[in-house]
């Protein structure tokens, strides 16, 4: 048990079940980026799977918007601390995306316009547990939180929802990402407080 | 880089920053050091084992156990008013760090830094500031962005960056210091580019303030031809 701090505790938040360890409930939407937010036209935008036999399944913008899309009312939790309950989104699910992609390897780099990237598990991204997203609380995506689309695998922190999202690679090994590189733990489930090295 | 638990800390000395901001400083024992730009998890634990957990940017850097955080009180805060109304020397509190390798700026490279902040966003470029006075090295620019001059952390010290070779250009949103006959307002494209490094001589640049002011500074520094791998940036609040 930790020391206490004299005096400390009058002002609190809010708890709330829903709340993973380490986290406070913030109605605001912060911004976490390691640099200035890219510009995406939609007309030169396109998002593309490559596999180890060199396949590459690529979607532009009206492709990727023909796909049947879901609606996903969930929480988002940040590694700063910050969760954010009821979000509401819409964008494609990656079971859709890897309907008809063919690999053996099981993990994948996802890759961002500027250069971001991020590391997961492909059994991470399957079985409705991530999309492509392009729509926030029924708005196009706003630059600053990824527009045009980004990954969300909102069971992991929200690092790994990697903004302005342009592909992903499959990897026979799970390598570290960006920010994996930078500090940050390898997996991120924030249910097991996954945030550093 | 593997992040030790949680460390007991106590504070040593509060020091106030302006009317809204404090400098504490904290001895944490085994502290393993940092570099500049790094930051800190601080927990503080009531009585009643309720705890809070915020992120802070550190002034000080290298070897030394006791570090340096410029707290700025966010109104509606849990942890901000405790450490800027409440926190006195003696108290004890908890440390993990020090985390984040992106934001930071060592010295033994070549290029030119240039340093952006808006207000308390000065902290960690502190860090850098001091790093650059002690060691030497390229040339830097800090540009400051305050409401007023009563808004900014670290004022004296910046004044005397000047000293150590660092060039300070200060910004005012609302209001100058006396005699002040510059412009007053949010800094424009054209005066950020008489502020600092042309992106001809590929610094590295740090942007560190409010979502707002780093989202404006970022995209008018790539609009300028800074390539975005060379603009590095932190922010804090909401969007």
């Amino acid at each position: 048990m930790a020391a206490f701090t004299r005096g400390f505790g009058a002002r609190r938040r809010e708890s709330d079940p829903n709340l993973p360890p380490g986290q406070y409930l913030t109605e605001d939407f912060p911004v976490l980026s390691a640099g200035p937010t890219p510009r995406v036209p939609l007309d030169s935008w396109a998002f593309t799977i490559r596999t180890e036999k060199g396949e590459a399944t690529t979607w532009n913008w009206d492709q990727f918007q023909a796909l049947p899309s879901e609606e996903i009312t969930t929480d988002i939790h940040c590694v700063t601390r910050w969760s954010k309950l009821g979000t509401h989104w819409r964008g494609v699910s990656l079971d859709t995306l890897f309907a008809d992609v063919n690999t053996d390897l099981d993990f994948t780099m996802v890759h961002s316009y500027g250069g971001y990237t991020t590391n997961v598990p492909l059994e991470e991204l399957l079985d409705g547990q991530a999309w492509i997203t392009y729509e926030f609380e029924g708005e196009p995506l706003d630059p600053e939180h990824g527009g045009p689309a980004r990954l969300f695998v909102p069971h992991l922190y929200f690092w790994k929802s990697a903004k302005w999202v342009r592909g992903i690679v499959m990897q026979a090994h799970d390598d570290p990402g960006f920010w994996e590189q930078n500090g940050y733990n390898i997996h991120g489930d924030p249910w097991k407080e996954e945030r550093y090295w | 880089m593997i992040v030790a638990d949680w460390r007991p800390a106590r504070v040593l000395e509060v020091v106030p920053a302006n009317t809204h901001a404090k400098i504490l400083r904290i001895s944490v024992p085994g502290w393993p050091g940092n570099a500049a730009g790094q930051h800190v998890d601080i927990r503080l634990t009531a009585e009643d084992g309720y705890q809070a957990v915020r992120s802070y940017s550190l002034a000080s850097y290298g070897p030394d156990p006791v570090i340096e955080l410029g707290v700025d009180e966010v109104p509606d805060g849990e942890v901000s008013p405790y450490l800027v109304e409440d926190a006195q020397p003696g108290d004890e509190l908890e440390v993990k760090g020090p985390l984040g390798g992106y934001f930071v700026w060592r010295p033994g490279g070549e290029a030119r830094v240039q340093l952006i902040a808006g207000g308390s966003g000065v902290v960690p470029l502190i860090a850098m500031a001091r790093a650059r006075a002690d060691a030497g090295g390229p040339p830097f620019r800090l540009l400051y962005s305050v409401r007023t001059p009563d808004d900014a952390l670290y004022r004296d010290e910046v004044m005397r960056l000047a000293e150590h070779g660092i060039d300070v250009t200060w910004v005012y949103t609302r209001g100058g210091p006396p005699g002040w006959t510059g412009p007053i307002g949010r800094i424009g494209p054209n005066a950020l580019a008489a502020a600092t490094w042309p992106a001809s001589d590929a610094p590295d640049v740090y942007v560190c303030g409010p979502t707002g002011f780093v989202e404006a500074v970022a995209n008018e520094l790539v609009q300028l031809g800074h390539p975005a791998q060379k603009v590095r940036t932190e922010r804090f609040g909401g969007a």
